[in-house]
């Protein structure tokens, strides 16, 4: 393949305008935000860049970062879970016939064409006391709770409606259904790929399906597990709208507490400081990950 | 009973956040409003401006045919956005003024907007429907003389309740901040400064005699109360309350007054420690491409027959007193959105404190956290 050297002109062309955008729409603001977390309030609408580095200093007291530590709990939650459900969907997806499968991909994306907070309303109205998810329930208990007397057991009482909505269930649950399809597509991008030969030659050889799965596919889709854990956690961490609308009194998480800087409490510094460690932590994360990378080849 | 039928419900609370959304469409629709304020501009209204003018409203916060009447009389066309909160409105003003007119900031804002010079001064002379306002709605601590603000709504905190589901009338703060007896059952506002502040009027302060101090026992108080709270609402506790999610709620009489008429087994009462006022006003934002229109809009919104027509779908407390007159006496009889003199003496208007805004925040934080 030709190095892009050879077209330095065409490459100046093509890539002048995206590098642009970047810097002026991306890299720029947020160097702006950078520089507010070092600066202080003066009155209310002028921020003094002052160097100062108590805004971090405030940041790191134990309130913010056991507000930090329950945030990436939440969303490694959230990551594993999905993980788990997006793993055999996706593998479900390869295996389908070339007929069913754009349908289920489309079934798989068809969420995004519906924006998140309507989801999340929508959410709402399923796990309400009130909801269809309790109604469901209690129709089913209703209806065959009489059947429990024939095993001989004693007949239920009146149903009592569960409590889904309002805590940090309702938070975890809300964020793996709006991240799923961020963990299935990059895991099907990976699987899809992989030489189906190789499984049938382990399952000649001897192994059982889990063995293979873990041994043979796994390994062979590690790059995208890796991608898809990267792309959940991430947004996952800094979700505020999902634990703002499903959460209770304490399912509060880091970017809950940015946003009340940036608008309620009037904290431009701070709130740049908040957002800011938590660029830092997933830098560093992604950092050594690669380093872990770059170890492992080493010793190949 | 069906469980999502509020976003079909008209007449929606208009801090609701499914309004977030009509928000999201904001940042398109002024640039289209823009193009269209150019386009109209050969077009000179008496005013002697082109006949165009930049609205940042509420949602559900304007009569239903109140911007075409005054197209109709004024030849004005009037290009409505909306905010959901005061520090969207305030955070996107901060910047400098992108394109409005007349814009609706609640009063400790407008305290704060004055302080940092983004609202400019009245000519009082242009607005001559002043003569309509409640007497007692002139001179208030967060604009003497109403140099710089118009009042449009009031409304005050109270406690919204489900008659069947509470013993006798939960008529003080403490069912909220310092009791189990309705555990699982309260919601409160998600915001900060209301929650301290009140909790501070509970404990027998004013919502303007704060100090540290106080705010320390506010919150040991709240993280007391917090497992019986089931959840901090974004000002939907309306909604909450109607679907039966919780029996007692933090709200605005406005909004319980609105869900009142269509479920009769909910009430509103004002805490007898008493509680917080508020009151949404006009404002004209500095630098703003048409002022003597919007003195001209303004005018016209505090008209009697205008300003009936605008409670008649709002339902919030009127302060035109020429348009309460003209309201039938189901509005102006309710003690729902009049609350009874003697128990809005006991009433405050909270004004905006700099130093406490920060630390009501870190109390709150903390009282999510623990």
């Amino acid at each position: 393949m030709e190095s892009w050297k050879n077209h330095k002109a065409l490459f100046a062309a093509v890539a002048t305008a995206p590098l642009t955008w970047l810097i002026l729409f991306f890299l720029l603001p947020l160097g702006i935000v950078w520089l507010y977390s070092f600066g202080t309030n003066q009155g209310l609408t002028q921020i003094d860049i002052s160097g100062t580095f108590a805004n971090y200093a405030r940041a790191l007291e134990p309130l913010y970062l056991g507000i930090l530590w329950k945030s990436v709990l939440v969303a490694g939650a959230t990551t594993i879970i999905c993980l788990v459900v997006g793993f055999p969907v996706a593998l479900a997806i390869v295996f389908a016939s070339d007929k069913w499968k754009p349908w289920l991909l489309l079934g798989i994306m068809l969420p995004f064409w519906t924006n998140l907070l309507i989801r999340t309303y929508a959410l709402m109205a399923v796990l309400r006391t009130e909801g269809y998810a309790n109604q469901t329930i209690g129709w089913l208990h209703d209806k065959f709770g009489g059947l429990m007397t024939l095993g001989g057991l004693p007949p239920p009482g009146a149903y009592e409606p569960m409590h889904l909505l309002y805590n940090n269930f309702a938070v975890i649950f809300g964020l793996v259904y709006v991240h799923l399809p961020f963990m299935v597509l990059p895991l099907y991008a990976a699987l899809d790929k992989l030489d189906k030969s190789l499984i049938e030659a382990s399952l000649d050889l001897g192994a059982g399906h889990l063995r293979t799965l873990l041994m043979i596919v796994a390994p062979l889709a590690a790059p995208g597990i890796i991608s898809g854990i990267i792309i959940t956690f991430v947004p996952a961490l800094g979700a505020y709208l999902t634990p703002d609308l499903l959460g209770g009194p304490d399912s509060q998480m880091i970017a809950n507490v940015i946003e009340r800087q940036f608008k309620r409490a009037n904290d431009w510094p701070f709130g740049a400081a908040l957002s800011f460690i938590l660029m830092y932590a997933t830098f560093i994360a992604i950092a050594f990950q690669a380093m872990k990378a770059r170890q492992a080849e080493a010793r190949q | 009973m069906n469980g999502f039928e509020f976003p079909t419900r008209k007449g929606m609370g208009r801090r609701s956040l499914l309004q977030a959304l009509g928000v999201a469409a904001v940042g398109i629709s002024f640039g289209g409003l823009t193009a269209c304020g150019k386009s109209g501009s050969e077009k000179l209204a008496a005013t002697g401006e082109e006949a165009s003018l930049n609205f940042y409203n509420w949602d559900t916060y304007i009569g239903e045919t109140t911007l075409k009447d005054f197209k109709d009389a004024s030849g004005i066309s009037v290009n409505m956005s909306l905010f959901a909160t005061n520090d969207e409105l305030f955070a996107k003003l901060r910047a400098g003024n992108p394109g409005f007119d007349v814009i609706v900031p609640s009063n400790d804002f407008v305290e704060r907007m004055i302080e940092s010079d983004l609202i400019v001064p009245l000519d009082h002379s242009l607005i001559p429907n002043l003569k309509n306002i409640d007497p007692t709605f002139i001179d208030v601590p967060y604009d003497p003389g109403r140099k710089f603000s118009m009042p449009y709504t009031w409304l005050t905190l109270g406690i919204g309740y489900r008659k069947s589901k509470v013993k006798g009338v939960p008529d003080s703060w403490k069912y909220l901040f310092d009791s189990p007896e309705y555990a699982g059952r309260i919601a409160l506002l998600s915001e900060a400064g209301d929650v301290i502040r009140l909790g501070a009027k509970y404990l027998g302060h004013s919502v303007n005699g704060l100090t540290p101090e106080i705010i320390k026992q506010v919150e040991a108080m709240m993280i007391k109360q917090k497992p019986n709270i089931k959840t901090f609402h974004e000002d939907n506790g309306q909604d909450l309350l109607l679907s039966g999610e919780v029996d007692v709620v933090m709200e605005y009489n406005g909004d319980i007054a609105q869900i009142m008429v269509e479920d009769d087994d909910i009430d509103f009462v004002l805490p007898k420690e008493g509680s917080q006022l508020n009151s949404d006003t006009l404002c004209i934002p500095k630098g703003a491409p048409h002022p003597k229109n919007a003195h001209l809009f303004i005018n016209n919104l505090l008209d009697a027959e205008v300003g009936k027509k605008i409670a008649e779908t709002i339902l919030f407390p009127t302060p035109n007193a020429a348009a309460k007159a003209l309201m039938p006496d189901s509005y102006k009889n309710n003690p729902v959105i009049f609350p009874p003199a003697d128990q809005l003496a006991k009433c405050e208007y909270a004004s905006y404190n700099e130093k406490l805004q920060p630390l009501y925040e870190e109390a709150f934080t903390r009282i999510r956290a623990a």
